[in-house]
Order: C-alpha cells, then structure tokens, then sequence
C-alpha cells in the first residue's frame, strides 16, 4: 500500500472526528425522533441556514462590522498604550491597574450598565473593544519588554537613538507578541460584540445576530437558533484563521511559531 | 586624565572596581593594558568578573572606583562586540543583521553593500546573505554576528566566550579563522574563556582571574612565534602553554567552591 499523502496525515483525522460527530447526532434525532423544537438535525441546521439566509446573513454583516471596528480599534488603543509603557514606566505603572479592572469585571456585567449610558450601537463597539484591548495591551507591552538584552547593548554601543532602538528592535521583538495577542482578541471582540447585542436586544434594539438568536428563541424557531449559532461559530473560526494567516506571512521566514513541524 | 604608559595602549585600566546595586563585587582593583595588535585573553572560572571587564571597556557598564582611559573616543565605530550567543536579529537576513551597524550610522543599504559583503565574506559567507538566522547552523550564525562586528572595522574586537556553546569542530575552524581575520585586518582582540585550551592556542597574553571579588591573579605571555595551525595543537609548546595556564588557573581557583 502506498503512503498516505501529508495533507490526509494532517487534515484527514480532524475532519473525520467533526463528521462522526455530525452524523451521531443526525442519527440521534432520526432514531429517535427528537422533535425540531427540542433539537433540530444538523441537516435541518443547513437547510435553515439556507432558507433564512436573507435575515442572518446581513445579522451576520451587521455583528461582523462591529467586531471588525472594535479590534481595530482595540489595536490602535492596545499598541498605542504599549509603546507609552515601554517609553515611561510611570505611565504603565499608573495605568495598569485601571487596564486590569476593566479587564477582569465581566463584559456580561458592563454591558447594560452601558447600555443605559450609550446609544446601542456605541455601547456594542464599547464592550467588542473592552474585550479585545487587554489581550492586545498586554501582550505588546510584554514584547516591546522582551527584545534580547544583548542587542539592546548593541544598540546602546552603537548610540542608537531611543526611537531608531523603538523602531529597529523593540516593535519587531514585539511582533510575535503582538499578533498572538490580535488572535486572541479577534475572538474576544466577537464574543463581546455579541455579548453586547444579547444585552442590546433586551431593550428591543439591534440587528445583529445574537439578537436574531433571541428573537428566534422567543418564537421558538429552535432550528434558526442553530443555524445563528453555526454562524457564529463559523465567523469566529473565520476570523481566528484569517488572523492566524496574517500571523504566518508576517513571521514567515524567522519565528519558530510560524514554521511547520516538519524542519 | 591617566597618562598613557605606552604609546600603543589602547585602553587602560587603573585599580577599576566594580560593585553591583546588590553588593555582589564583581571586580575589585584590576589593572590592565590592552595592547594594540595583540590577542588577549581573559581566563577564568565563572563569576570572575571577564565579561565585566568587556562591558566596562566598550562604555555599557561604569566602573564604581578606579579609572578607565581609552586611546579613542568614538566606541560605537571602534569597537566590536561578540557576545556569547550570536545575538542576530531573528526577523533579517544575515545582510541585514551585519548592515545594522551601518544602518545606525546613518548609511544607506545601497552605500553599506560593499562593507557588508566584504565583512560576510571575510567569515566565508559570501553566499549566505539573503539566509535568515534559523536558517544557519550555530557556527554559521556566530559567523555573522563576528561579521557584524567586524563591518566598522574596529580597533578592538570584544568576545565574550563566543564560541563556548559550539561543537569542538566548529570552534577548532573559527579559532583558526578568528586569527586569520586578526592577521588580515590587524584588529586587537580582547577575548573572553574559561577554556584553558582556547586561551592557549589563541593568545599573545593570557590573564588569570580569580572570583569573589573578581581580580587578576596572573599573567601568562605567550610566544607567538610559532604559527597556529593543527601541528601546533600537538606541539610542545602549546603543551606547555596549557599547562602554564591550567596551573595558573588552578591557583586561581584554589581554596574555592567550584
């Protein structure tokens, strides 16, 4: 017998996990009945998906926006603050704690507190970019404080001004940090985004895809629940990989993270 | 400011002191000449205070007592500095790493090119300039980073034990190509070990250090006229040399928890 290809070593076991699981459950519901409103087939998901694209895919549009916006803010903010810190102590020593704070009481909790202060959708960026700037904060605050120590004395020994030092080895000893911290906060800012609209929705506002999911909970359309959840998921996923990619070509050649197994 | 004790000096070092925040007295009443030309080698167990006195001379560390004078003044162009590791910067090619002091200086990669080729070949890695650190085998990489420092052509070349975490192969062809290069390029070496056989084989002088405080405990001169190369590995006078300075070494160390 032939060796199987690399792809097939590598792609084929996941694959096969995620469609064993799909069919035991569209074997469960079919063996034993289970009612849609309990819990619909995964086919009846993807039929739902298809027939209810008109309302969730421009929910889907609406809560991906936010989300985008959020993390690109939670960039500009996290990196900004980054490089203040890694330029004055005093500065990370006197904001750090406020980051923390705001970092730790649970998104869930802030939202309808900012709900009542701004408008939905201003109060749905707030929470999408609470939840992403920390990860991006930290960790590239933790990379500018990590370039190797014995080439910032070779900066020093060569005068290296304190901007071209920033330039030429802090931010690219931070990149890896960096992009690991946007990976983690590419996700963060979907579930605070929609943590952020399920609060919304309660009022009666917004048009994103949690609020779809409770409009169709309250109808009892258990199916669309499904197929907004998928959505969800699959958007996360997407945006995990995207940023991931991201990650790859601009490590390319030099970081560890970004080469394969095989040496 | 100290008078020189000779015209060639290119740094002295008078009853220099140094006493970290901690207390911890890494060197204590250390006097030394560098040499122009010659190939001096600091020997000694860990802690004695070797890679201090490198930090001292290229201006990265002040002395806490004692006085430090220099035959020049601009360090940055003057002086090379190889670390223990070969310290690239991971995200740029071998060009670009031994670019960088170049690039510090103000000078374009179009104008840099020349220097930075010659410095690469000069290593024998003329065809490795568009290679990436990860790329490189340890030898090869700790080539580079003797090229960076190489590029300004400096007065005085700093190593701090850079060859300690290769394969004896490797360090056997770079102690051979490190005193090529001091050949061709008349550089001044001040070179930090705490290898007996490394020190003999490479210096014109060998200081001894001994730890707690750091100090100079002897000073071995070696006869430089034989040429290094693989029979004077087996020679007697090597043989001798080692011996001188493994006994000096053991003095140093005499009495002490290794």
């Amino acid at each position: 017998m032939t060796p199987a290809p690399q792809w097939a070593l590598r792609y084929g076991p996941p694959a096969l996990v995620m469609l064993a699981l799909l069919a035991g459950w569209e074997a469960f519901v079919r063996l034993d009945d289970v009612p849609p409103y309990i819990l619909p087939s995964p086919i009846l998901v993807l039929e739902t998906l298809a027939a209810d694209r008109a309302i969730l895919l421009p929910a889907l549009f609406e809560t991906l926006k936010v989300t985008f916006a959020a993390l690109a803010a939670a960039v500009l903010g996290g990196v900004g603050l980054a490089l203040l810190f890694a330029q004055w102590k005093w500065i990370e020593r006197s904001f750090l704690p406020v980051a923390v704070v705001l970092q730790v009481t649970p998104i869930v909790a802030i939202a309808p507190l900012l709900l009542i202060y701004l408008e939905p959708a201003t109060a749905v960026l707030v929470c999408a970019f609470l939840a992403a700037f920390f990860p991006i904060l930290s960790n590239t605050a933790l990379g500018l404080a990590s370039a190797d120590r014995n080439l910032v004395d070779l900066f020093e020994l060569y005068r290296a001004s304190r901007w071209r030092t920033l330039l030429l080895l802090r931010l690219p000893s931070a990149l890896p940090y960096f992009l690991g911290g946007l990976r983690i906060g590419g996700g963060l800012a979907l579930i605070g985004a929609i943590v952020a609209e399920l609060a919304a929705g309660a009022a009666g506002q917004g048009a994103g895809l949690a609020f779809r999911i409770m409009e169709a909970g309250y109808r009892l359309n258990i199916p669309r629940m499904f197929a907004g959840l998928a959505l969800i998921s699959l958007a996360g996923i997407a945006i995990f990989a995207a940023l991931s990619a991201l990650s790859a070509w601009l490590l390319g050649r030099w970081h560890e993270s970004a080469l394969g197994p095989e040496r | 400011m100290l008078e020189m004790t000779r015209p060639q000096t290119l740094v002295a070092l008078r009853g220099i002191g140094k006493t970290y925040a901690n207390g911890t007295r890494a060197l204590e009443g250390v006097d030394l000449d560098i040499r122009a030309g010659e190939f001096l080698t600091l020997l000694g167990p860990s802690g004695c205070g070797k890679s201090t006195i490198l930090r001292l001379i290229a201006g990265l560390d002040a002395p806490s007592g004692g006085v430090l004078t220099r035959a020049f003044d601009n360090l940055g162009a003057e002086i090379g500095f190889v670390f223990q590791e070969p310290t690239l910067m991971p995200w740029a090619s071998a060009f670009d790493n031994v670019f960088l002091p170049l690039r510090l200086q103000g000078q374009s990669r179009r104008t840099a090119a020349p220097s930075v080729e010659e410095a690469l070949s000069l290593v024998g890695l003329a065809d490795f300039a568009a290679a990436y650190p990860r790329e490189l085998s340890g030898g090869m990489r700790m080539r580079v980073s003797i090229a960076r420092a190489l590029v300004l052509r400096p007065l005085l070349l700093l190593m701090d034990e850079p060859f300690a975490a290769l394969d004896e192969i490797a360090r056997f062809r770079l102690n051979d190509d490190l005193l090529r290069l001091q050949e061709e390029l008349g550089a001044t070496i001040v070179f930090v070990t705490h290898s007996v056989y490394e020190s003999a084989y490479l210096s014109s002088r060998i200081v001894v250090m001994a730890a707690r405080p750091g100090r100079i405990t002897a000073e071995i001169g070696v006869d430089n006229a034989a040429a290094r190369d693989e029979a004077y590995r087996v020679s007697a006078a090597y043989a001798a040399t080692c011996k001188r300075a493994a006994g000096a070494l053991r003095d140093a160390v005499h009495g002490e928890d290794l």
